[in-house]
């Protein structure tokens, strides 16, 4: 399924690749960089101020558990209203600590999402001017999206386990 | 209001930084409304700073719906997972269905027949007019305009009518499939949504007549809440918000899906950039949608609906009657599942919100690595703050009801 790349994107994704030795990967019809941590912010702005992505649609995560590196995709999609086209980065994270440099100060939108990301996933956002937990309160314990974070299922109790499981369960007994 | 509204400076639980210093000192009021406040469609709690009735910040708080849908839907194959969109942006939930469905027919490389493209594009569109008939409704109710209230929602339950004739459920419906629609319409389908189309425009005369000129709502709406289009592009603002500042722009036309090309429709804009502005911009959209839903039911092809890719979609029951190979399909796709690449594909539509983006990446497995929702109302309350700066605490409400949130949208 090899779809042309429209020329700003191509010249974009060369140039990304010159600068920054930025990976293009193409499926389907999206265009993604994977591109090293430690330069995230200078990305994204040459991206911004020099291929017109002016948008930052969202920021989330990938979760590879349990490989441990790189262990998490941190994955922006940008998008240049002006190409009309769609453009995805992402940053390989190892598993231990993984931290990202903030890109609030390229596109303000990143505040939320990079809590979302934190608060899901636990990678810190080195300068984030507010990074508290999004949705999850905040004495939580733990990160939901990553892969090794159990889904708590309810056990199925059967007459011969019936007693042993109701005895784990936290409820209000009489 | 009680005096539990109020929050001490020293209750502020981490969140000192997002005040000013003269909250601090107690010069300034610290309010909060919500999570449970009618006006707040839904649970959102708005932390609010006032100087007497002056917004001096506003401080949005999520995660009151956070039901970890995202984890669920990695945890059940592709086919399944579907279930779970519907409960995400719930006024919109045959639109999460088409954009799940895109994503997941991009990712495995599934066709789609022609009368189920345009029965997708239909009901995406009637989906778009029940969501702002909810939104006219609610938002007009929190500026005090009851009757547009209840007439919004007689004709939204024509809609939900039609839902459920064609699902069996008015709200959650599960309709739109990879690779299709679940199944084809009844027979008595199009005679109700010619008979929608025939009453919805002199209904939406009715409720213009009550709201477009009358001088409350515009006193209540006018220069309330504004933003310009740089400040939206910045802030990742879609829909109806980036279109009332006069930028026409619709995924439905930037990068159609679903065959919209083909369709004859406009892109309503507004130059007010405010609350009034997203107030004209909705109720154009709803003429425009019915526009596009007219047309779509006068060249509604005929056919199958669904693809005949049996790797990915189940046979239908007459030939797992008299077909092994359709038995084994059926049983195969119903536990185990289809296997997807391990790539990721981003897809995005337009929500009556704004975009609405599904990004889905496979492992080589019956289930996904990872799936996100990228829900308009998440980016759209993010600029909260800007909206309702030095408004006054009775605007507020007007501004969220502009900005048309759905929590279920945001918290997921």
């Amino acid at each position: 399924m090899e779809v042309a790349m429209d020329d700003q994107l191509q010249s974009a994704a060369t140039a990304m690749h010159e600068r920054f030795g930025a990976e293009i990967h193409r499926y389907a019809d999206d265009t993604s960089l994977i591109a090293a941590h430690d330069r995230n912010v200078e990305l994204l702005t040459a991206l911004r101020d020099e291929f017109r992505f002016e948008m930052l649609v969202a920021v989330t995560a990938v979760d590879y558990w349990p490989q441990v590196t790189p262990r998490f995709h941190v994955l922006y999609i940008l998008y240049s209203m002006q190409h009309n086209s769609t453009l995805l980065v992402r940053i390989p994270l190892d598993g231990n600590m993984p931290h990202l440099r903030t890109v609030e100060g390229v596109y303000p939108s990143a505040n939320w999402y990079e809590r979302e990301v934190y608060d899901m996933f636990g990678v810190t956002f080195v300068g984030h001017s507010d990074l508290r937990r999004i949705l999850m309160p905040k004495d939580w314990q733990g990160h939901p999206l990553r892969k090794d974070y159990p889904l708590g299922y309810e056990e199925v109790s059967f007459t011969f386990n019936y007693d042993e499981i109701d005895l784990r369960k936290p409820l209000a007994k009489e | 209001m009680t005096d539990s509204n109020l929050v001490r400076p020293e209750e502020l639980d981490g969140m000192s930084h997002l005040v000013s210093e003269r909250a601090l000192r107690g010069e300034t009021m610290l309010l909060n409304m919500g999570p449970q406040h009618p006006s707040t469609h839904g649970v959102l709690r708005l932390l609010l700073e006032l100087d007497g009735e002056i917004v001096v910040n506003c401080i949005p708080d999520i995660g009151f719906l956070h039901t970890g849908i995202e984890k669920t839907m990695e945890s059940k194959i592709y086919n399944k997972a579907l279930v779970c969109t519907d409960r995400m942006d719930y006024l919109n939930p045959l639109g999460n269905n088409l954009v799940y469905s895109l994503a997941v027919e991009k990712l495995v490389g599934l066709d789609v027949p022609p009368r189920a493209q345009v029965l997708r594009v239909l009901l995406a569109e009637l989906t778009r007019i029940g969501s702002h008939l909810l939104w006219l409704g609610t938002s007009a109710l929190d500026l005090a305009a009851m009757s547009v209230f209840l007439y919004g929602m007689r004709e939204r339950e024509i809609i939900l009518d039609i839902f459920e004739m064609i699902s069996g459920q008015r709200m959650m419906t599960s309709y739109i499939r990879p690779g299709g629609v679940w199944r084809d319409v009844p027979a008595e389908f199009e005679a109700a949504v010619r008979n929608f189309l025939e009453v919805m425009p002199r209904r939406l005369d009715e409720y213009e007549s009550l709201l477009t000129h009358n001088a409350l709502f515009l006193e209540r709406t006018v220069d309330i809440g504004k933003i310009c289009t740089e400040e939206c592009i910045r802030w990742g603002i879609t829909g109806p918000a980036i279109r009332a500042t006069g930028l026409p722009y619709d995924l439905r036309k930037a990068r159609p899906y679903s065959g919209y090309e083909t369709y004859d429709f406009d892109i309503p804009t507004a130059e007010g950039c405010d609350v009034y502005g997203r107030y004209l911009v909705r109720v154009q959209e709803i003429r425009e949608s019915l526009k596009i839903v007219r047309q779509a039911l006068d060249k509604l092809p005929y056919g199958p609906v669904q693809s005949s890719n049996r790797k990915f979609v189940p046979p239908p029951r007459s030939e797992i009657g008299v077909s092994m190979e359709s038995l084994i399909h059926h049983f195969k796709l119903w536990t185990e599942g289809y296997h997807a690449p391990a790539e990721g594909v981003y897809v995005a539509i337009e929500s009556p919100r704004g975009e609405l983006g599904f990004y889905v990446e496979g492992n080589g497995g019956p289930k996904p690595q990872r799936v996100f929702y990228r829900g308009p109302s998440f980016a759209n309350l993010q600029i909260m703050p800007i909206l309702t700066r030095k408004h006054f605490v009775a605007d507020v409400v007007g501004i969220i009801g502009s900005i048309d949130i759905v929590l279920g949208d945001t918290d997921r």
